[in-house]
This record gives C-alpha cells, sequence and structure tokens, in this order.
C-alpha cells in the first residue's frame, strides 16, 4: 500500500475508538492445568509430556486445585463475582498445536464475572470492566519449517513440540471500553500494567511477556461520534508494555484510512511486527470460528465451597494500587513525585532499598538521579541495571559514615553497575575512601599554606574567603578524596582564624 | 422436516476434516437426521423439574494436589506419532488457519 497514512491527533478528531483486552495468563504452578506434567519453562522438546496432554486414547484429565484456587484469587483480586458451580468446555479446532483437536477451556459458564480494575492514567483514575476470568489450557509450540523465517508463510512442514501443552492459563477479558478518545493506547497500556502488577502481587505467574506468560490481544474499532461501534479487529502477537500502546494507536490510523478511503473494515485477526509497530491481516474470523463448544465430559463442574472462597478473599495481599498510596504516604511524596517513580518503575527497587536500611530520601536520589539517567543512556530497564537495592543502602551507608563524599560515591555507583562488587570492596579496591586520617590531612593542608604564602596572609588578615583556594589545593593533592567541609575547618584552624 | 441440512453435514465434515463425497453425504444426512429426531423425541418427555444434564455422576470439585508426576521419555511420547524430527512430533504445514487460543 502506497497511501499515506493520516495523522493520529486528526484521526481520534473524527473518529470515537472502542478497545478491548483479551489478556492470557500462564499460571506459576508446579504442574499442568490437567495432569502432573511439571511446567518449568524451557526443556528439551516433548521432555515434559504425558498421556493425558498429549491427548492420547483412554487417559483422563484432573484439574489442578492449586490452578483453581489462583484463578479464584485473580478473580477475587479484580472484583469479580465467583460463580457457584461452573464447568469446563470443548473448544473444538483442527491445528497442531493441540494434540487432542479441541482445546479445554470455558465458554458459558467462566469461573469468575463482573468485575473491574482501576487504573490511572495520567493521574487520572479509569475504571475498566472485566466480563469474565475463565480457566483453560494452553497449546503446544510449533517450529515452522521449510520456510524462510520460521513463520507458517512458505514453510512446508510443523514440528511440534509439546511441554508447553496443558499448562494453565487464565484468560481475563475486558468489556469494550468506549470514550477513551485520543487516549485509548495509553488507557491500553494503563491496563495491562496495572493488570500485571496485581498478577504478581498474587503471585500467581511471573507475568512475563517476553516471554509470553503474560500475553495480550487488543480489540480495536472506530466508529463516529454518535453512531453504533464499527466493526473491530483483534490483534495478536503483543509482546510488551510498549507494544499494547503502539499496537493501538496503529490500528486506530490504519481503521481510520479504510473507513476515510470509504471501505469497511473487515473483522479478522491481525498481528502486530514489534519492528515496524505495524499490524498485518491474519485469518477471517467470518470464515475460521466455529469452535463447536459443548460441556467437558471428562472434567466434572467445579463448585467452589463459598468458605474457601472467602477464606482466599480475606488472605488477599495488599493490592498495588493500595500498596503504592500507602508508600507515598509513608515516603511523604507529592502525586507528581510518586508519578515520577512510577513512570521509572523503580518502586519496588526504592522499597527494598528503604528496608535495607536507607532513608527514602537518598533511596529515591540514587535510583531516581544516577541510576535512572544510566538506565535511559544505556536503553536498559532500571530493574536490569546491574545495581541492587542492597548495593545502593550500602553505598548511602558508607556516605552517612562520612567513607565517602556524595561525588566519590557517583563513582563508586559507576563501578558497582559494571559488575565490580560491592561498594565497601570497590571503595578498597580503587583506594576511593575520604582521607580522614587526621594527619595525612593537616600535611596536605600544612604544604599547601606553604605553597600559597600569600593566600596564607590574606586569611590570616581576616579575608576567609580566600580559603578557597587552600581548600582547591588540598583537594588537588588528595585527588578529591578529601571531604571538603572538613579541609576547610582544618585550614582555619591552622591559620588561627574563626570558620 | 429434516432435523439436519445436507449442507450442515457438509460444514460439519469440513470442520472435522473429513473427506466426504456427495453420496456418502446424502448417507450420512440420513442417519443423522434419524439419530437427531430420536433424540429430539427424549426431548419431549423432559420434565421441566429435571434440570439439564452434563455428566452422569453427581459428583463435583474432583481436583488433584499440585505435585509433579512423572512424564513420558521423548521416545515414548513419540512412538506412536507418524513422523518425528529433532525430537518432535512432524505435521504438514498449516495453512490458512491460526493458533485459536
Amino acid at each position: 500500500m502506497t497511501t499515506t497514512l493520516p495523522a493520529y491527533d486528526e484521526v481520534v478528531a473524527r473518529y470515537e475508538p472502542v478497545i478491548g483486552l483479551e489478556t492470557h495468563v500462564e499460571l506459576g504452578t508446579n504442574t499442568k492445568m490437567f495432569c502432573g506434567c511439571p511446567t518449568d519453562f524451557g526443556g528439551a522438546p516433548n521432555t515434559r509430556v504425558c498421556p493425558v496432554c498429549l491427548g492420547l486414547p483412554g487417559s483422563l484429565p484432573v484439574a489442578n486445585r492449586a490452578a483453581v484456587e489462583a484463578t479464584i484469587r485473580i478473580g477475587l483480586a479484580l472484583n469479580c463475582s465467583i460463580a457457584q458451580w461452573c464447568r469446563f468446555a470443548r473448544k473444538n479446532y483442527y491445528y497442531p498445536d493441540m494434540p487432542k483437536n479441541y482445546q479445554i477451556s470455558q465458554y458459558d459458564e467462566p469461573l469468575c464475572v463482573d468485575g473491574y480494575l482501576d487504573v490511572e492514567v495520567n493521574g487520572e483514575p479509569v475504571r475498566i470492566s472485566i466480563e469474565r476470568v475463565h480457566m483453560e489450557e494452553d497449546t503446544g509450540k510449533s517450529l515452522h519449517v521449510g520456510g524462510a523465517t520460521g513463520r507458517i508463510h512458505g514453510a512446508t512442514e510443523s514440528l511440534v513440540d509439546y511441554n508447553r501443552a496443558g499448562i494453565p492459563l487464565v484468560e481475563i477479558v475486558t468489556k469494550p471500553i468506549p470514550g477513551a478518545g485520543a487516549m485509548a493506547p495509553e488507557v491500553a497500556r494503563a491496563y495491562v500494567t496495572e493488570l500485571r502488577d496485581v498478577l504478581r502481587s498474587l503471585g500467581v505467574s511471573d507475568v512475563r511477556m517476553e516471554e509470553g506468560s503474560l500475553r495480550c490481544d487488543v480489540n480495536t474499532s472506530l466508529n463516529l461520534p454518535g453512531e453504533q461501534w464499527g466493526t473491530r479487529t483483534e490483534t495478536k502477537n503483543v509482546n510488551s508494555l510498549r507494544s499494547v500502546e503502539r499496537a493501538v494507536r496503529s490500528e486506530i490510523i490504519r481503521q481510520a484510512s479504510v473507513l476515510t478511503a470509504g471501505s469497511r473494515i473487515t473483522q479478522e485477526t491481525r498481528h502486530f511486527h514489534e519492528d515496524t509497530g505495524d499490524t498485518t491481516s491474519g485469518r477471517s474470523k467470518e470464515t475460521a470460528t466455529d469452535y463447536r463448544y459443548f460441556p467437558e465430559p471428562d472434567l466434572v463442574p467445579v463448585a467452589p465451597d463459598p468458605t474457601w472462597v472467602a477464606e482466599l478473599k480475606a488472605a488477599l495481599p495488599e493490592l498495588p494500587r493500595l500498596h503504592r498510596r500507602r508508600l507515598q504516604q509513608e515516603w511523604g511524596l507529592s502525586d507528581l513525585d510518586m508519578q515520577s517513580i512510577l513512570n521509572a518503575g523503580a518502586v519496588e527497587l526504592i522499597e527494598a532499598t528503604i528496608a535495607a536500611g536507607t532513608t527514602p530520601t537518598a533511596a529515591r536520589k540514587w535510583w531516581l538521579g544516577e541510576l535512572s539517567r544510566r538506565a535511559n543512556e544505556t536503553g536498559v530497564e532500571l530493574a536490569d541495571i546491574g545495581a541492587t537495592p542492597q548495593q545502593v543502602a550500602e553505598l548511602q551507608g558508607l556516605v552517612d559514615a562520612g567513607k565517602l563524599t556524595d561525588k566519590l560515591a557517583r563513582t563508586v555507583l559507576e563501578h558497582v553497575v559494571a559488575g565490580e562488587g560491592s561498594p565497601a570492596k570497590i571503595m578498597a579496591d580503587r583506594k576511593l575512601e575520604v582521607v580522614s586520617d587526621t594527619g595525612a590531612l593537616t600535611a596536605a593542608v600544612d604544604e599547601a599554606i606553604a605553597a600559597n604564602p600569600a593566600i596564607a596572609d590574606k586569611v590570616r588578615g581576616g579575608k576567609v574567603a580566600a580559603a578557597g583556594a587552600l581548600v582547591g589545593a588540598v583537594m588537588k593533592t588528595t585527588r578529591g578524596q578529601a571531604d571538603a567541609k572538613t579541609v576547610r575547618e582544618l585550614i582555619l584552624e591552622r591559620l588561627g582564624v574563626q570558620g | 422436516m429434516a432435523a439436519i441440512s445436507r449442507e450442515e453435514v457438509a460444514h460439519l465434515a469440513r470442520l472435522s476434516r473429513l473427506a466426504v463425497t456427495e453420496e456418502e453425504l446424502a448417507t450420512l444426512a440420513g442417519q443423522l437426521d434419524v439419530i437427531l429426531q430420536a433424540v429430539a423425541q427424549v426431548g419431549e418427555v423432559t420434565a421441566a423439574d429435571i434440570p439439564p444434564t452434563s455428566h452422569s455422576v453427581p459428583l463435583t470439585n474432583v481436583l488433584r494436589d499440585d505435585v509433579v508426576a512423572s512424564c513420558l521419555t521423548p521416545e515414548e511420547a513419540l512412538s506412536g506419532a507418524p513422523d518425528a524430527a529433532e525430537q518432535r512430533f512432524r505435521v504438514p504445514r498449516i495453512l490458512d488457519e491460526d493458533v485459536a487460543s
């Protein structure tokens, strides 16, 4: 296509986007959803399979209690009602990533329904309604061979590894989200970010988007103001928080260009491409979806005991939003300061640094200052910068003990980030400790006075400000490893002047 | 009136990846129709006080503990496969379709 795409601002001034998100979470249980095979990531192909997850004749699935429990906890954290009785369903489709030729899922009786998640977008609260949270099983992984790029197109055959088949998946579906306007991409990202934080706080998944344990499909449609919602597309393969935002934005622009040209949107699956930020057409939904769902005869219904649900609810951890609010109060921060910590992804790091024995002010200073700057420069996440909260706390401890000046501490931190070990070790190895040996410092002061008699006289005569030049001389001989304030006091003392 | 049309049977055959000839289609449509009529007859006697039944046993919450059990070896897992390569099941290429999850 050679048509020029319209500008985003023009598009959202004319059309109203409606978005919706379907998120799949791989649970961090020890075993698969319906059998005892382990769920660890990776592993040689087909080493974590058994008759159940291979769908061999005569095998029977039994649901994993821990997975049911995790799903209920997710539902509760998302303010859902928990079904008193629900069933699994077969979703029938022929594709080799499912050896049974169906996926065990839930259909019209999900375990959790009608919830919500409150998120913040640019400091404004937005409530995202949750339609359902249901249990299902993951698929195997196909390797397409014969093609040039490992993609389906051009492949002559597929090689399938079923290690992932049967890993517990929870699907979380929002209700359609209208009214976000130009902010729709940010709303989508804020939702997935908050959802990830909630899931992490529950400890139900490692929620790594890049490893696929958290996967997101984004539905998007456009309509003119006052008109019905448009035909939606479903964008898959969105593997990072940033991609969620980009995928919504690019799909809004693409749909607008189609509509503006007088064409219709086809209801279809589209694939997001990380490199270009574009989506391309996948299968057309109108012809492909006919899953012939029916109640799974091999599994009995799940009817969670209300007492159990109440216990799980009572034991939920403090959810991220409340946790952040409490931290903000404890740390005495303004909304703006807290926002900058959130934007930098530094909440947990600062929290851990404080837990390791540092004041909130110092912890914030290091993570938002020096370390954030380096993270930005090198393009890595702050959490992966190479310095741990313990190291930062140790560094500040050395400053507080007078062993490092602020400037020296920054030098030490650079070496910490470079992986040279603990701050104390680096300080010792590189001889960066403040010269606190009074004898050595006095000698350096006397030397500076002797070398600058004229300046010394001025100071003796009452021009205290002139002492700065002598401080500079001492700092030079100690290679910056003296505390300037101490040096100044010492000079005045040696010259018999009151500071 | 027939409970299932020839077109519906053809559609089901397509979804089930069954190569059904025109003649078979006619035969199958007739046979399936008889089955569906019989089921519909059972439906007529269903009383209002009997809930729909999906399972023959009145059980709920048959759950297992999250404890790792032994797996098959890759050799065992692949022993029934028509074809294998690189310790994986080898299947014909897939076109025009997509992962459903």
